[in-house]
């Protein structure tokens, strides 16, 4: 089977720093991965170099191809990238909505790859394509904010009109960006629980970049987890012990393991638990007896 | 003997520095400069200010019996305005557009912001006499020198809004696949367009101001008959046209005023 993601030797740096270290990696349509690691480690890099909003380094060998389509080679993007891009749904730790704009405008521009150049400038939608929006909204869960500002949303709302602007888009593969990292942690509850619905319900491959592990380890079979620049770990989720974790980060493995409220709040409601550790420590003891 | 100890060694705010006294001494060296170069005279003011108490009192009392005609005229200046300031804001805002240094590369926005400026440093009585001589006497001469004049500013200003966008929006836009000019209609101009609109108004708002004098070198509207009265030493009449002019343009900025606290 045609991977849905296929990143091979990925080489980006920011002046001297090396922030990719040819990355080499697969995602099979329908996956649900988490991409973990320390702020700094290039999770939201990669992300960007998957969407094509970044090229990699000019003289290397870097390819990033998505459902058989070239995004970038050779750290220059594919010259049908518009067309590319529209597979690609993108969510952003800032949710990156049009604020002024009401809600659903910001849902239809997911339809802009899809209509003629004058439609798509002047927001002339069928009625047929806002029923498109209306009902992403619905499945979001504010269908009924559709007529609003964007800005006047909170931020997980906010969050919620950015994955319906993926779903009007029917993006085969989604790429989220931090998608929790402002959000309290019910929002951040809600929008996980839409990720993994879309992922289950639309077979759509969705790639989440997380801060933090125990959030990959419950909505994401497999977890991808970055150290400044390099893949250190790709497997099953449920393999990354606090030991496996502490090996691969020394020190900088405190942060991706810490445990503030909202995470420990996830911990609590889920139903099926997955073992984290084989001695828990007293944080998740107090959200499983709690 | 004191529990606080004495402060032997304060921090005192720093002394007029030389660097101040400089700038200082500069200014008044280039205002002395310049008195000669200005033919300042102000003992004139006054030994000949019974003259001229006597030029004021001739204003007085305003002469309004032709004041059909004069607001007629002062109508015909306002509709310069507004031709020349919704011709340039037709013109600024692709021009604006790229002369954004966020949005174009620089051999496109640097030429441009070229033309921008250079519209912009002809004041428009000069666009005026020339269009005068082009297209012949009339409000239509007025029309052009304040649109291309107009143009000037109006397209540098809405570029600097272009430039003081967020761009997170935009990137959202683009991820969706979206074209360049999508992503402008879509992600750039709602960011834009509060100031955009304020700035249109402030533009229309000086814009009256500046059609009334370029009336005065025969672009039509209020100025041809200003000028005609100066000329003519009828100053009863240029004391209501003056009046005229006052009021209708603090009534245009109240209004703008109002308009643009909406907007922003």
């Amino acid at each position: 089977m045609q991977p849905a993601i296929r990143v091979t030797n990925l080489v980006k740096s920011f002046g001297n720093q090396r922030a990719l270290n040819s990355v080499t990696l697969e995602i099979m349509p329908g996956e649900m991965v988490a991409l973990i690691g320390a702020s700094g480690s290039g999770k939201s890099t990669l992300l960007r170099h998957l969407a094509g909003l970044i090229v990699a380094d000019k003289d290397s060998a870097s390819e990033v191809v998505v459902h058989g389509r070239t995004v970038q080679s050779g750290g220059r993007l594919a010259r049908d990238i518009r067309s590319v891009r529209a597979n690609i749904g993108v969510v952003f730790q800032q949710f990156n909505l049009v604020g002024r704009l009401p809600v659903i405008t910001n849902v239809m521009a997911g339809m802009l790859s899809r209509v003629s150049l004058i439609r798509g400038m002047f927001r002339l939608f069928l009625h047929s394509e806002y029923l498109l929006g209306q009902e992403a909204l619905n499945r979001v869960g504010i269908g009924e904010r559709a007529a609003q500002r964007a800005s006047t949303l909170s931020g997980g709302q906010q969050q919620r009109a950015a994955i319906a602007r993926t779903l009007v888009q029917r993006a085969k593969v989604v790429l989220a960006d931090e998608p929790i990292a402002s959000l309290d942690p019910e929002s951040s509850r809600r929008v996980m629980e839409i990720l993994a619905t879309i992922h289950r319900e639309d077979r759509s491959t969705v790639v989440v970049s997380l801060h933090q592990v125990n959030v990959a380890i419950k909505y994401c079979p497999r977890t991808i987890a970055l150290r400044r620049g390099d893949v250190v770990f790709d497997g099953p989720s449920t393999q990354l012990t606090p030991a496996l974790l502490r090996d691969l980060y020394g020190a900088e493995a405190d942060e991706i393991l810490a445990l503030p409220d909202h995470i420990s709040l996830l911990q609590e409601r889920t139903d099926n638990v997955v073992p984290l550790h084989s001695q828990p420590s007293p944080a998740t003891q107090a959200a499983q007896t709690g | 003997m004191s529990s606080i100890a004495p402060a032997t060694n304060p921090q005192l705010p720093p002394r007029v520095s030389l660097l101040t006294l400089l700038i200082w001494g500069g200014v008044l060296a280039l205002l002395a400069a310049s008195w000669q170069g200005a033919d300042m005279r102000p003992a004139e003011l006054w030994r000949d200010s019974s003259n001229m108490a006597k030029f004021a009192a001739d204003f007085f009392p305003p002469n309004f019996t032709n004041w059909r005609f004069y607001l007629s005229e002062m109508l015909v200046t306002l509709q310069i305005a507004i031709w020349g300031t919704a011709l340039a804001l037709v013109c600024s805002i692709p021009l604006g557009l790229l002369a954004s240094s966020n949005l174009t590369p620089w051999w496109i926005h640097q030429p441009v912001r070229r033309v921008l400026d250079s519209c912009r440093a002809i004041n428009e009585m000069v666009f005026a006499m020339l269009f005068v001589v082009a297209v012949g006497l009339g409000p239509f001469a007025g029309v052009l020198a304040l649109w291309v004049h107009t143009t000037g500013t109006l397209a540098k200003l809405f570029s600097e809004a272009v430039e003081a966008i967020d761009p997170q929006p935009v990137e959202g836009i683009r991820a969706t696949g979206a074209n360049n000019l999508e992503e402008i209609a879509f992600g750039v101009i709602p960011q834009v367009m509060p100031l955009w609109m304020s700035y249109t108004l402030y533009r229309l708002e000086a814009n009256v101001r500046s059609a009334s004098v370029v009336g005065m070198v025969g672009a039509g509207g209020i100025g041809v008959v200003l000028w005609e009265v100066i000329r003519g030493f009828y100053y009863a009449e240029t004391c209501a046209l003056l009046i005229i002019i006052v009021l209708t343009v603090t009534g245009i900025d109240t209004i703008s005023a109002r308009l643009r606290k909406i907007f922003v």
